[in-house]
C-alpha cells in the first residue's frame, strides 16, 4: 500500500514533466493565444497529461491518508507536495477559464520544482503529536496550501509578463532582477540535484562536535562538508574534511546544504548561459511572443484576488480558531504566525496599490514575484531556520 | 457650504468633480484633466479629503485618508513584524537565567543589541502598538472619506450621461450606421442573460451589475476595526483571564477567578506515547528515527460547583457538575471558562514513609506516612511510641545563614525535623532527615527514622481561560471575510448604450478586470449592428493613480 502510494506520486511527477513540452509546442503552433477558438491539439494533450498527473497525485494523497489515518499534511514533505498539487490544480482551473497553454509552460516547472524539493525531506509517515490531533489540521493546512497555490499562479503569470515586457536588448535593473529570480529557481533545482546525487551515492560522514552550550554531540552529514561544525572531528574514514568550521550558534549542516545548493545553482546557471549565449530571460522571451500582455496581467491580478480571501481564511481565520482550541489563545506571535501575517499584509498592500494607486502591469508583476518569495520564505526558511511551535521536524 | 448646480439641473455637493447625475465634468477650475480618460475613482464625487485643506483637522484627516499613507503604514508594520522573528521572543525563551543574560549568552553581541532595542518584546512595544493603532485610525478615516460620497454618486446616477462623460470612458465607441430597434431588444436580452440590471430612459440603456461589490472594501474595513476593538478590550478588567492551575492526582482545588464557585479534582493524569507494536505500523520508520513521540496528554477530572453560600473558612459543600477528560485540543468548558491541558509533571513526590527504628537492635516500632502536601503534626504509634514533626521543608536547601529553608512549597526535595518519643526517651530525640542524609543535632540518638518508601503522583498543569472578547473578534473576522469575498469575487460593471443624434454610443466601466468586461461586451453586442467599443488605454501602460 505504501509503495502504491509512493508510485502514484512518481507517476504524477513524470506526467507533469511530460506535459511541459506539449505546452511549449502549443505556443510555437498557435498565433492568437488569447482566442480560445483555435486552442491547439498540443495544448489539449498537455492539459490532459497534467490532469492525469493531478489525478495520480490525488491518488497518492488519499492512499497515504488512508494508510496514516490522518490527512497527509503533517510534515514538511507532505505539506510541500500538497502545495505542489494545489498549484497544478489551480493552473488547471485557470487554464479552463483563460485557455492559456503558456501559463502551463511556466507553472508546471514551478510545481515540479516544489514537489522535487519536498522529496528531499524525510518521507516517513509520521504519527500526530497531541497538538496536531484535530480536524482543524486538515481544514487549516489544506486551505492555506490552496490559497498559497493560487497566489503562486499569480507568480507564474507575473513571470510571463516580465519576460515579455522587459527589454532584453540592453542591461537594466529589470533584466538583472529577472535573472536573480531565474537563478533562484535554478538554485532550487541545484539543491534537488545535489541532495539526490549524494543520497544515491549513499554519502554519510559523521562528526563529533561541541554545541553552543558546550555539550558534545554527533551529527551526520549527507553532503561533503564544506563547512564543518564547531570543533568538528570527522569520524567516518575516507570522507572529506571540512574547509572551514563555524561557531556553535550556527547550524553548520544546514549552512553547508545552502552553500552546496547555491554553488550548484551558479554552476547550472553558468552552464545555461554558456549554452544559450544570452540571459535566461532573453532565451524565454520568444515563447511569450504571441501572448497578450493585458491577459497575463489580468490572470496575475485575478489569482491574487481569488487567492487572497482563501489565504486569509486558511492562514489567519482557521489558524486562529485552531490556535484558540489547541494552544488556549488565537494568536501567539510564533514566527510562523507572524510570517502568515506578513504575507497577508503584503498582499493587502498589493491590492491597495493596484486598486487605488493604479499599479498595473510591470509594477504589479514585480509585486506578485515578491509575494511568492515571501510565501516560499515562510514555507522553507521559517520551517528550517527559525524554529517555533509550527516547525515540522526537517532535516 | 456652496453647492454646485450642473447644467443638467442636479445640485452637487461642494468639491464634486463629475456631476453625480449626468457625469459632466464640473468646471470649477480645479480638476479638469487633460487626459483622454477621466478618473472614475469614487465616481468623481466630493470627498472631504480632496476638498478641504485648511485647519489642522483637515490636515490630519487628509493624512490618514490617503491610501499612500495607508500602504506605507502597512509596509512599515510588515517590516517591523519580521524583525521580531529574527530571534525568539521573550515568551518563548526558557526561564533559566535573566532575560538580558540569556540573549547575550545565546546570541552574543547581536543578542545583546536585540535585547537593548527592545526587540525581545517587539509585539507589545509602544511603537508597534502605535503602528497598529495608526492603521486602525487610517481605516476609519479613509473609509468615511469615501463611502458616503460614493454611495451618493451611485444612487443619484441617471441613465442618460453627458457626452463628455461617455467619450472619456476607458471603453468607448460609436456606431454611425443606423441601428434598428430590434438590435436594441437583442442587446437587452443578451444583457439580461448576463444578469445585468437594465434601466432605460428614452431608448437609452444603462446596464449595471455587481454594484454591491463596491461596498466590499468598506465592509471588510469595518470587520477589521471590530477585530481591532475586540483585541483592545482584552485590557479591560474582567474581560480576559489567563491563569495556570496545577492539580495533583487525587487533589481537589478551587479554580482561580471563579469566586470560589468552582472546584476541580484531578482523578488521573495520563501521558501516552506511540508504540510500534500496537499503533499503526506505518509509523514504524518515523518512530525509529524520532524515538519517543507523545500520543496523548490527558487529565481525567471532576468539576464541582459549591452548593449554597459558604462562610469564609468553612469547607464548602461541593456538587458534581461534570466528570470528563481534558486533552490537548479538547478543553473543558463551563460557563465562560475553559480549562486547557498545557503542562504536566510526572511522578512528583507525594508521600514518604518511615520506620521508627532502634539503631542498635534494628527493631522497628511501627511506620508513619507523611503526606508531603499536607503533613500532620503528630503521628501516634502503639505501645507508647510517637513521632512529632517539628519542622518540614518541602523543597529543602541551606539558606545563606546556614539554616535549612525551603525554596518553594513543591515537595521536590523534602526534609524533616522529627522528634521521636519512646518509653526510654520520654523527652524525645531530635533528628533531621533529608534525602540521603540524617543529622542528629543534639548528640547521638538511640532511635532513627528509617526511610521506608515513597509514593509519587502526577501533576497536571491546566490553563484557566476566560475570554469575553472572542465573539467580538470572531464577528470582526466574519465581517472581514464577507467584505473581502464581496469585493474580490464580484466586480461592478456598467455599460451605457445611448443614442446621441444619429449615432449609437457605447461606453463601459468596471472597477477591475477590464479584460473580462471587454469579453462580455463582445458577447452582448453579437448579432447587432452596434460596433464593439475600443479600449482607449491600449496595453495598460498607463498609471491611473489617485492623486493624493
Ligand atoms: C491591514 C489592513 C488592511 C486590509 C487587510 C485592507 C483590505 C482591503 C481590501 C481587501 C480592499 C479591496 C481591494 C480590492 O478589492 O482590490 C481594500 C480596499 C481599500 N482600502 Fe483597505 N485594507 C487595509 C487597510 C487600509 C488602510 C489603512 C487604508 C487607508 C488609507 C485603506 C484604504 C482602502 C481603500 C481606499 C480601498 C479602496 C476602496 C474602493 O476603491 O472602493 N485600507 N482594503
Amino acid at each position: 500500500m505504501i509503495t502504491l502510494s509512493e508510485n502514484l506520486l512518481y507517476i504524477a511527477f513524470v506526467l507533469y514533466l511530460l506535459s511541459i513540452p506539449f505546452f511549449g509546442g502549443a505556443i510555437k503552433q498557435k498565433k492568437n493565444l488569447d482566442h480560445q477558438q483555435n486552442s491547439s491539439k498540443w495544448a489539449t494533450i498537455g492539459i490532459v497529461i497534467s490532469s492525469l498527473g493531478f489525478a495520480s497525485q490525488l491518488g497518492f494523497f488519499f492512499t497515504r491518508w488512508s494508510i496514516a489515518g490522518h490527512a497527509p499534511v503533517s510534515n514538511l514533505f507532505e505539506f510541500t507536495t500538497f502545495f505542489g498539487m494545489c498549484l497544478v490544480g489551480a493552473f488547471i482551473i485557470i487554464y479552463f477559464i483563460y485557455k492559456t497553454p503558456l501559463l502551463g509552460l511556466f507553472t508546471m516547472p514551478i510545481a515540479l520544482l516544489v514537489i522535487a524539493f519536498a522529496s528531499m525531506f524525510p518521507t516517513d509517515i509520521s504519527p500526530l503529536i497531541p497538538a496536531l490531533q484535530s480536524d482543524w489540521l486538515h481544514i487549516h493546512v489544506t486551505t492555506v496550501a490552496l490559497g498559497e497555490a493560487i497566489l503562486a499562479v499569480s507568480f507564474g503569470a507575473a513571470l510571463i509578463y516580465l519576460v515579455k515586457v522587459i527589454d532584453q536588448t540592453k542591461n537594466s535593473k529589470s533584466t538583472t532582477w529577472l535573472e536573480v529570480v531565474m537563478y533562484g529557481l535554478i538554485a532550487t533545482l541545484g539543491f534537488v540535484i545535489v541532495v539526490s546525487a549524494f543520497s544515491f551515492a549513499d554519502y554519510k560522514a559523521e562528526f563529533n562536535w561541541v554545541d553552543k552550550n558546550e555539550n558534545e554531540a554527533k551529527v551526520e552529514y549527507h553532503l561533503p562538508a564544506l563547512v564543518g561544525p564547531n570543533q568538528g572531528e570527522l569520524l567516518t574514514e575516507g570522507k572529506m574534511e571540512p574547509l572551514v568550521s563555524v561557531p556553535g550558534i550556527i547550524n553548520a549542516k544546514k549552512l553547508n546544504t545552502v552553500i552546496w545548493s547555491f554553488g550548484a545553482g551558479i554552476l547550472l546557471y553558468g552552464l545555461l548561459r554558456l549554452v544559450l549565449r544570452k540571459r535566461i530571460g532573453a532565451a524565454l522571451k520568444p515563447f511569450t511572443k504571441n501572448i497578450n500582455l493585458d491577459l497575463v496581467d489580468e490572470i496575475s491580478y485575478r489569482s491574487v484576488l481569488i487567492g487572497f480571501p482563501v489565504f486569509t481564511l486558511g492562514g489567519l481565520v482557521f489558524a486562529m480558531i485552531w490556535a484558540q482550541i489547541a494552544w488556549t489563545r488565537f494568536w501567539g506571535w510564533d514566527p510562523k504566525e507572524v510570517w502568515a501575517l506578513i504575507t497577508w499584509l503584503f498582499y493587502a498592500a498589493f491590492l491597495h496599490l493596484r486598486l487605488s494607486k493604479g499599479w498595473h502591469g510591470e509594477k504589479s508583476a514585480w509585486l506578485a514575484v515578491i509575494g511568492f518569495i515571501i510565501i516560499m520564505f515562510n514555507l522553507v526558511a521559517v520551517n528550517l531556520v527559525i524554529a517555533g511551535l509550527h516547525s515540522y521536524a526537517g532535516s | 457650504m456652496n453647492q454646485v448646480k450642473c447644467d443638467c439641473g442636479h445640485v452637487n455637493p461642494h468639491g464634486t468633480i463629475l456631476c453625480e447625475a449626468c457625469g459632466k465634468i464640473i468646471e470649477d477650475g480645479t480638476q479638469i484633466t487633460a487626459e483622454p480618460v477621466i478618473d472614475m475613482r469614487y465616481e468623481g464625487s466630493a470627498r472631504r479629503s480632496q476638498t478641504y485643506n485648511k485647519s489642522i483637522i483637515d490636515k490630519v484627516w487628509n493624512f490618514f485618508s490617503s491610501v499612500k499613507v495607508g500602504v506605507w503604514l502597512i509596509i512599515v508594520t510588515l517590516i517591523a513584524s519580521s524583525l521580531g522573528t529574527i530571534l525568539p521572543q521573550e515568551m518563548y525563551i526558557p526561564t533559566i537565567m535573566p532575560v538580558a543574560e540569556y540573549y547575550e549568552d545565546q546570541y552574543g553581541w547581536f543578542g545583546r543589541l536585540y535585547y537593548d532595542l527592545g526587540f525581545h518584546n517587539l509585539y507589545s512595544s509602544w511603537w508597534y502598538l502605535l503602528l497598529i493603532a495608526a492603521i486602525g485610525v487610517s481605516l476609519v478615516i479613509c473609509s468615511l472619506d469615501r463611502v458616503v460620497p460614493l454611495y451618493r454618486a451611485l444612487k443619484k446616477q441617471r441613465v442618460i450621461r453627458h457626452e463628455s462623460f461617455l467619450q472619456r470612458q476607458r471603453i468607448y465607441g460609436s456606431t454611425n450606421d443606423p441601428v434598428n430597434d430590434q438590435s436594441f431588444e437583442l442587446v437587452k436580452e443578451q444583457l439580461k442573460k448576463k444578469r445585468y440590471n437594465i434601466r432605460e430612459d428614452n431608448g437609452n440603456i444603462l446596464a449595471e451589475k455587481g454594484r454591491f461589490s463596491r461596498w466590499g472594501p468598506y465592509v471588510n474595513h469595518v470587520g477589521l476595526i471590530i477585530f481591532l476593538i475586540g483585541s483592545m478590550l482584552r485590557f479591560v478588567p474582567g474581560m480576559y483571564i489567563d491563569e495556570i492551575l496545577w492539580v495533583r492526582e487525587g487533589e481537589t482545588k478551587v479554580i482561580p477567578e471563579t469566586d470560589g464557585q468552582y472546584y476541580l479534582r484531578n482523578v488521573d493524569f495520563k501521558l501516552e506515547v506511540y508504540d510500534k507494536e500496537t499503533d499503526n505500523e506505518a509509523f514504524g520508520d518515523a518512530l525509529d528515527s524520532a524515538g519517543m513521540v507523545a500520543k496523548n496528554y490527558q487529565s481525567d477530572v471532576i468539576l464541582y460547583k459549591t452548593k449554597g453560600n459558604t462562610v469564609a473558612g468553612e469547607e464548602p459543600e461541593l456538587e458534581e457538575v461534570d466528570s470528563t477528560s481534558i486533552r490537548v485540543n479538547e478543553p473543558l468548558k463551563f460557563e465562560k471558562f475553559a480549562l486547557y491541558q498545557v503542562n504536566y509533571k510526572l511522578d512528583e513526590l507525594s508521600k514518604m514513609s518511615f520506620l521508627l527504628t532502634n539503631k542498635s537492635t534494628g527493631k522497628t516500632f511501627g511506620d508513619i506516612t507523611v503526606n508531603l502536601n499536607d503533613p500532620e503534626k503528630l503521628y501516634e504509634l502503639d505501645n507508647g511510641y510517637s513521632v512529632q514533626l517539628m519542622s518540614y521543608f518541602p523543597d529543602f536547601e541551606f539558606g545563606e545563614d546556614g539554616n535549612p529553608t525551603t525554596k518553594s512549597r513543591v515537595p521536590n526535595n523534602p526534609a524533616f525535623v522529627f522528634k521521636m518519643f519512646s518509653p526510654e526517651k520520654p523527652e524525645g530525640e531530635v533528628s533531621f532527615v533529608a534525602i540521603q542524609q540524617t543529622i542528629e543535632p543534639l548528640g547521638n540518638n538511640e532511635y532513627k527514622m528509617a526511610f521506608n518508601g515513597i509514593e509519587t503522583k502526577d501533576v497536571t498543569g491546566l490553563t484557566v481561560r476566560k475570554d469575553l472578547t472572542l465573539w467580538i473578534i470572531g464577528l470582526g473576522g466574519l465581517i472581514f471575510m464577507i467584505g473581502v469575498v464581496q469585493g474580490a469575487y464580484w466586480n461592478h460593471r456598467r455599460i451605457w448604450i445611448q443614442r446621441k443624434g444619429d449615432e449609437v454610443w457605447v461606453a463601459a466601466h468596471t472597477n477591475k478586470n477590464w479584460f473580462g468586461l471587454k469579453k462580455e461586451i463582445q458577447l452582448v453586442l453579437e448579432g447587432t449592428e452596434i460596433k464593439e467599443p475600443l479600449d482607449q488605454l491600449k496595453e495598460n501602460q498607463v498609471d491611473e493613480g489617485e492623486k493624493d
